[in-house]
């Protein structure tokens, strides 16, 4: 299905690894990454911030599959949003502590990943994108009747709790630095799957399935636990905003939510692996600048999206990296 | 009153006939995106935008130029017909070469665009659309009362979907455009002019999208959002009819719509889901859908 070349970042000659498969240029931007992440509270709205990560950590998880297998789901709101629920859920109706809430809401995630994932790899390209839609829709339905849902109110005041039964997330600075410690965690784990032998296979799947299979690979099974992996952390991804802003709602698991993770990844750069990072520091900003034009933001990011595709398939960090003439 | 498995007739029968209206939609609605991805090969994600744009059109002729609903049926389907073929000419002809996948991202943009505009300038709360005089009022069937205008929406369908078959099916036109989604390479050294082609299919199942929404602005109320929700339920309709046949994807659409209908009268809860639990069971048992060649 995917035309040479395919549906991914440019890829340069594998340099070498310097330091957990990361390369030099690399380990620069993840150091001026990290640099950002510390310093950024002193100076920036911290739940602002927060929301950043999130959607951050969410794109992270959306790319893995889009990026590095070549699948595009069109319904990872589903996971993101069943994650949140589940989490506010725990935390508030079971009184879980956050970790643990955050934990359920990536197994639910997970678990939602393995049953959409396994009947939706049984087609592939444009097929595969509608169907995951598909089931995202219906999650979303069933997440409109479903009585622990709250509806239209969506699950409010969800208490943030104690870290470890010590650490007071609601302070925001205290929550903040949680926050930032699962996105690291997940980014590096997205990285680390990526640069695995099991990435490797990822990979190869994307670039010709057909010889991937010819070498032995199962392939089927290598797309589902990718699928599962990506579906999993969304719904970590979910699970962390309930948390962060005390309410899990309807508009988390809307098929809008979905297309706007898709944005993101796009905007950044697809199979890129600080892309999905950049690009939702792109969109959640233009978000926080534009919502007083209400309908008008529907519209930008429909006009990004048309610009993206036409004339910027590489992406923010994909052109720069381009540029440079190094993988970032 | 008369039963049928302890359901009141009337009630069966109503809920029959809405669901053969929604099917009516799904059927029109599928067989554009089947035409348009069998020759150009991008799923139509601006498909429930233009669907919308039919409906606020027609709505625009008769508020603002006094034209009725009988105009708006021939003229609304050929002027969004055109935005259509505009848009492929600008926009979408660029992608052919690349990834289909990037054919369904910019018409999902697109889709956004459109919906965007339209919430702008006229909200999201629905406009009213009068049924046409000459459609008002019911027919006694003796069973149930049959509102004239859902009975016309669903007879007009059907013609619709059987003229679209013809016309591919058994015109010249039709074996050009069967013959380039084949092999369009093949039909170009025919002399053929592909690309002219894959424009004009484009623009006919917009037009037939935008007629879909016309007949649909005197039932629903005309609002932005009218097509994006069914946008998706028609995804779903075209996974399980699979794209490879016409008459396929029109009886998988009216077939589906009474299932949804039936499902309303028996297990209201899961109506607005049964549609994706077929699909599933669908793709568990014959993954290339029920009319589909895999």
């Amino acid at each position: 299905m995917a035309a040479p070349g395919g549906f991914s970042g440019t890829d340069f000659k594998q340099e070498d690894d310097v330091f957990l498969g990361f390369s030099k240029a690399q380990l620069l931007a993840l150091l001026v990454m990290v640099v950002f992440i510390a310093v950024a509270p002193f100076y920036l709205y911290p739940v602002f911030l927060m929301k950043l990560l999130c959607f951050a950590l969410f794109a992270c998880a959306f790319n893995l599959l889009i990026g590095y297998v070549g699948l595009l789901s069109f319904g990872h709101a589903a996971y993101f949003g069943m994650g949140g629920y589940l989490a506010g859920h725990s935390a508030k109706v079971w009184g879980l502590p956050p970790e643990l809430s955050i934990i359920i809401g990536g197994a639910v995630g997970a678990a939602l990943g393995l049953v959409v994932g396994w009947i939706a790899i049984r087609r592939q390209g444009i097929y595969f994108a509608m169907i995951t839609l598909a089931f995202a829709q219906m999650i979303y339905f069933f997440c409109v009747q479903a009585p622990f849902t709250g509806g239209e109110d969506g699950i409010q005041s969800i208490p943030r709790g104690l870290l470890f039964g010590t650490f007071d997330l609601r302070r925001d600075l205290t929550m903040y630095w949680f926050t930032a410690g699962v996105f690291l965690i997940g980014f590096l784990l997205v990285h680390r799957i990526v640069h695995s032998p099991f990435g490797m296979v990822l990979k190869s799947i994307r670039e010709n399935e057909p010889r991937a299979t010819s070498l032995g690979y199962r392939t089927d099974d290598y797309k589902l636990m990718a699928f599962v992996l990506s579906a999993g952390l969304a719904g970590v991804a979910g699970g962390l905003k309930s948390i962060v802003f005390g309410i899990a709602t309807l508009t988390d698991v809307f098929w809008t939510m979905s297309g706007e993770v898709v944005l993101m990844s796009l905007v950044g750069g697809l199979g890129t692996i600080f892309g999905p990072v950049v690009g939702a520091a792109v969109i959640i900003t233009m978000q926080n600048y534009l919502a007083e034009f209400g309908a008008w933001v529907t519209v930008i990011q429909g006009v990004i999206f048309v610009l993206c595709v036409l004339a910027f398939r590489r992406g923010v960090v994909g052109e720069i990296g381009n540029w440079l003439r190094v993988r970032l | 009153m008369e039963e049928i498995f302890g359901i009141p007739t009337p009630l069966l029968f109503g809920q029959v006939l809405l669901g053969l209206i929604n099917g009516a939609f799904y059927a029109l609605l599928s067989l554009g995106l089947a035409v348009i991805f069998g020759m150009l090969n991008v799923i139509n994600f601006t498909h429930g935008a233009q669907f919308m744009m039919g409906a606020f059109v027609a709505w625009m002729l008769l508020n603002y130029l006094g034209i009725g609903y009988w105009g708006a049926l021939v003229l609304a389907p050929i002027i969004v017909g055109i935005t259509g073929v505009i848009l492929e000419r600008t926009m979408i002809a660029r992608l052919y070469k690349l990834d289909h996948l990037y054919g369904l991202l910019l018409t999902f943009g697109m889709g956004l665009i459109i919906e965007g505009l339209f919430r702008n300038e006229f909200g999201s709360s629905g406009l009213p659309y009068r049924i046409p005089p000459e459609l008002t009022g019911a027919w006694d069937l003796g069973f149930m009362f049959m509102p004239i205008y859902r009975g016309w929406v669903v007879v007009v369908a059907i013609v619709m979907c059987l003229a679209t078959w013809l016309v591919i099916e058994k015109t010249k036109i039709g074996s050009y455009l069967r013959a380039a989604t084949e092999n369009p390479a093949l039909v170009q050294a025919f002399g053929i002019n592909v690309p002219r082609m894959m424009t004009l299919t484009y623009g006919a199942g917009v037009a037939l999208a935008a007629f879909a929404g016309v007949l649909a602005a005197p039932i629903y109320s005309v609002n932005p959002q009218m097509g994006a929700n069914l946008i998706i339920i028609v995804f779903a309709v075209v996974v399980i009819g699979g794209m490879g046949s016409i008459l396929g994807s029109v009886i998988t659409g009216f077939g589906l719509g009474v299932v949804e209908g039936l499902t309303k009268v028996f297990y209201p809860e899961a109506s607005s889901t049964v549609i994706f639990v077929v699909m599933a069971i669908v793709l568990l048992a014959r993954p290339a859908g029920l009319f589909g060649r895999s």
